[in-house]
C-alpha cells in the first residue's frame, strides 16, 4: 500500500517548525508504524535528506520512549498500544496520515518528532521513590500486602511514563501520570512512611509544567497501559488529605 | 507546599530533611493561599463552590415552581407570598430580608471563587499548549459538555448578570412592577427572543452542570466503588430535574398555558 505522510520538522528546540508531505510507497501491512517511518527515512538518508528524528527504544510497549501524535490521537487510532505496536494495517492505500510530536510546554520538542519529557523525572525525584533501609535483603513475605491493594498498586504500575496522557489532554495535564505514580506507590506499605510529602511534591513540580485536569477522561483512552482515570481521584484525595492530616500522629510524613 | 519542596532537593542542608509538620510554619491565610495556589487545590475548592451554586440553582427551580400553583382565596400568586415569604424568614428576631442577604453574600462569594478557579484553571491549562495540534482530534471519551465548560460557563454567567437585571432589579424588563412576581415573570417571558435567550441559557446550564457533578466527585477525590456506580446517573439525574424544570417556564408561558 501507498500512504501520505504530513509530519512536523523541525530543526531544533528554537527553530521554527513546519509540515513537509512525504510518499512511502510499498509499505507493507505488516510494517509496524515506526518501521514504516524507518523506510521513509533510509529513502530521506539516500537522496541527501536528514532523517526525521523520532523517539523510540523497545519497539513492544515497555520502554515507553515512542510516541506520536498520528491524525490527532496520541499514539493513533488503535487503543491501549504505544506507537511502536501500531501496524500499517491499521491504515488503508491512499491515506494521509498526519504526524505530530506532543504538544505541551512542559515537553518541549528538541528535534522533529522528538520531545524532551525530562518534567516528568522531575515529577518522580520530587517524590517518585520510597526510602530503604540498606543492608541484607529482607526477607520476601515479611512484609503484608492485601492482594487487592496490590493489584491496584501494580495497575498503576503498569504506566510507562510516555507521556500521551499530557498529549491527548485538551489541557495539557499530567494527572494521570502523576497519579499513577502516586497511587502506585501510596497504596503499597512501603510507601507510607514519606506519603503525603510524595503527595505534595510531586504534585507541586507537575504543577510548574502542566495544564490542569478538568476530568474529561481523554487521557485514558490514549494510554497505552489503559491506567484508570481513578488514579486522578487518588491524587486529589490524598493531596487534599496532605494538607490537613497530622503527621506527627500517624507516622507518615 | 513550595516550601516543603525544598526539603529533599539535594545539596540542601541536612537540617532541612528532618520531618516537619506543614501547620508548623504557616498561618490560616497564607494556608488558604497556597492551597488555592495550586492547581488541585483550587479544583477542590471549584467542585466545592459548585456544589453550592448547583444546590442553589437547583432550590431555585423548586421554589419557581410556585408559578404553577393557583392562587389562594385572597387572590395573591403563591409565588408572590413565597417571595415575600423568603424576606419575612425569622421576623421580628432577624430584621427582613435578612437572612436572604447572608444566603446572597454566601452565593455570591461561591460565584466569584468558582468564577475565578474556573478561568484561571482554563488559561493556565491554554497555555501549556502553545502551538495546537493540526490534525482534527478524534474525541474517544472526552464528552462534548467536558470540552465545552468554558464557553457554557461564560453562557451562564452572560445570562445570570441579564437575568438579575430582567426579574430582580426589572432594568431590562419593560412592565416591571417590585414585588409582584408572577406578574414580572409572565409579563417578561412572553417575548420569544427573551423566552429563547432563556432557553438557550439553560440549555448551557445544563451542558455544564452534567459534566461538574460527574466531574465533582474525582475532584474531590472519591474512590469508593459504589460512588462511581452511580455518578452518571446522579449527574444525569440531578440535571434533567433542573433543565426541564427551568425550561418549562419559558415555554409555558409562550405557548400561553400559563398566563
Ligand atoms: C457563572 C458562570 C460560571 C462559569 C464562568 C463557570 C466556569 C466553570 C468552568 C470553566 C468549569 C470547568 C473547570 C475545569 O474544567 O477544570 C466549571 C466547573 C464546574 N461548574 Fe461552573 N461556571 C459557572 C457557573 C456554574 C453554575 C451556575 C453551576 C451550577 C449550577 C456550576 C457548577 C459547576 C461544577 C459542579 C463544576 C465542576 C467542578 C469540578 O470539576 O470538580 N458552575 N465551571
Ligand atoms: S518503543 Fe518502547 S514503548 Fe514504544
Amino acid at each position: 500500500m501507498r500512504v501520505n505522510l504530513r509530519v512536523w520538522r523541525q530543526a531544533g528546540p528554537d527553530a521554527p517548525g513546519g509540515f513537509e508531505t512525504y510518499q512511502a510507497e510499498e509499505v507493507s501491512e505488516e510494517m509496524s508504524f515506526l518501521e514504516m517511518l524507518d523506510m521513509v527515512n533510509e529513502e530521506l538518508v539516500v537522496s541527501g535528506g536528514l532523517p526525521i528524528t523520532f523517539d523510540h527504544d523497545c519497539r513492544e510497549g515497555i520502554c515507553g520512549s515512542c510516541g506520536l501524535m498520528i491524525n490527532g490521537q496520541a499514539h493513533g487510532p488503535q487503543l491501549g498500544t504505544a506507537t511502536c505496536q501500531l501496524h500499517m494495517r491499521t491504515f488503508s492505500d491512499g491515506d494521509t496520515i498526519v504526524i505530530e510530536p506532543w504538544r505541551s510546554s512542559g515537553f518541549p520538542v528538541i528535534q522533529d518528532l522528538a520531545v524532551n519529557r525530562s518534567a516528568f523525572d522531575q515529577i518522580i525525584e520530587a517524590g517518585g521513590f520510597i526510602s530503604v533501609a540498606t543492608g541484607s535483603a529482607p526477607d520476601a513475605n515479611l512484609t503484608l500486602v492485601p492482594k487487592v491493594a496490590a493489584d491496584a498498586a501494580m495497575d498503576a504500575a503498569a504506566c510507562i511514563g510516555c507521556g500521551a496522557c499530557v498529549a491527548a489532554c485538551p489541557n495539557g495535564a499530567a494527572q494521570l501520570f502523576t497519579g499513577a505514580k502516586i497511587t502506585h506507590l501510596n497504596l503499597l506499605p512501603q510507601g507510607q512512611a514519606e506519603r503525603w510529602k510524595r503527595t505534595e511534591q510531586m504534585v507541586d513540580v507537575m504543577d510548574e509544567f502542566f495544564g490542569s485536569c478538568s476530568n474529561m477522561g481523554e487521557c485514558t483512552t490514549a494510554c497505552p497501559k489503559g491506567i484508570p482515570l481513578e488514579v486522578i481521584a487518588e491524587l486529589n484525595r490524598d493531596y487534599v488529605k496532605a494538607q490537613f492530616i497530622n503527621r506527627k500522629l500517624t507516622a507518615q510524613d | 507546599m513550595g516550601m516543603l519542596r525544598g526539603a529533599i532537593v539535594a545539596g540542601d542542608n541536612v537540617t532541612q530533611i528532618r520531618p516537619k509538620a506543614p501547620s508548623d510554619e504557616s498561618t490560616a491565610v497564607s494556608f488558604l493561599l497556597s492551597f488555592y495556589r495550586s492547581q488541585v487545590g483550587r479544583k477542590w475548592i471549584m467542585a466545592l463552590s459548585g456544589v453550592a451554586i448547583v444546590g442553589f440553582v437547583f432550590f431555585h427551580m423548586l421554589g419557581n415552581l410556585h408559578l404553577y400553583e393557583p392562587a389562594g382565596p385572597d387572590g395573591v400568586a403563591r409565588i408572590d407570598e413565597y417571595a415575600e415569604g423568603l424576606r419575612a424568614i425569622g421576623e421580628p428576631i432577624i430584621p427582613r430580608s435578612g437572612l436572604l442577604w447572608v444566603a446572597r453574600i454566601g452565593l455570591l462569594a461561591a460565584f466569584l471563587v468558582h468564577i475565578h478557579a474556573g478561568y484561571s484553571l482554563w488559561w493556565k491549562s491554554r497555555k501549556t499548549r502553545p502551538v495546537r495540534y493540526d490534525a482534527d482530534r478524534t474525541w474517544v471519551t472526552a464528552s462534548f459538555a467536558s470540552r465545552n465548560m468554558v464557553i457554557t460557563g461564560t453562557i451562564v454567567l452572560l445570562f445570570i448578570i441579564y437575568h438579575l437585571a430582567h426579574l430582580t432589579w426589572g432594568t431590562v424588563h419593560d412592565d416591571f412592577i417590585p414585588g409582584e412576581v408572577r406578574h414580572n415573570v409572565i409579563t417578561g417571558l412572553d417575548n420569544p427572543i427573551v423566552a429563547g435567550w432563556y432557553i438557550v441559557a439553560n440549555l448551557a446550564l445544563g451542558l455544564h452542570v452534567l459534566h461538574g457533578i460527574w466531574s465533582m466527585f474525582q475532584s474531590l477525590g472519591s474512590t469508593s466503588p459504589r460512588l462511581a456506580a452511580i455518578r452518571t446517573g446522579l449527574a444525569t439525574g440531578i440535571t434533567a430535574l433542573i433543565v426541564l424544570g427551568n425550561l418549562s417556564f419559558p415555554l409555558l408561558v409562550l405557548t400561553g398555558v400559563v398566563s
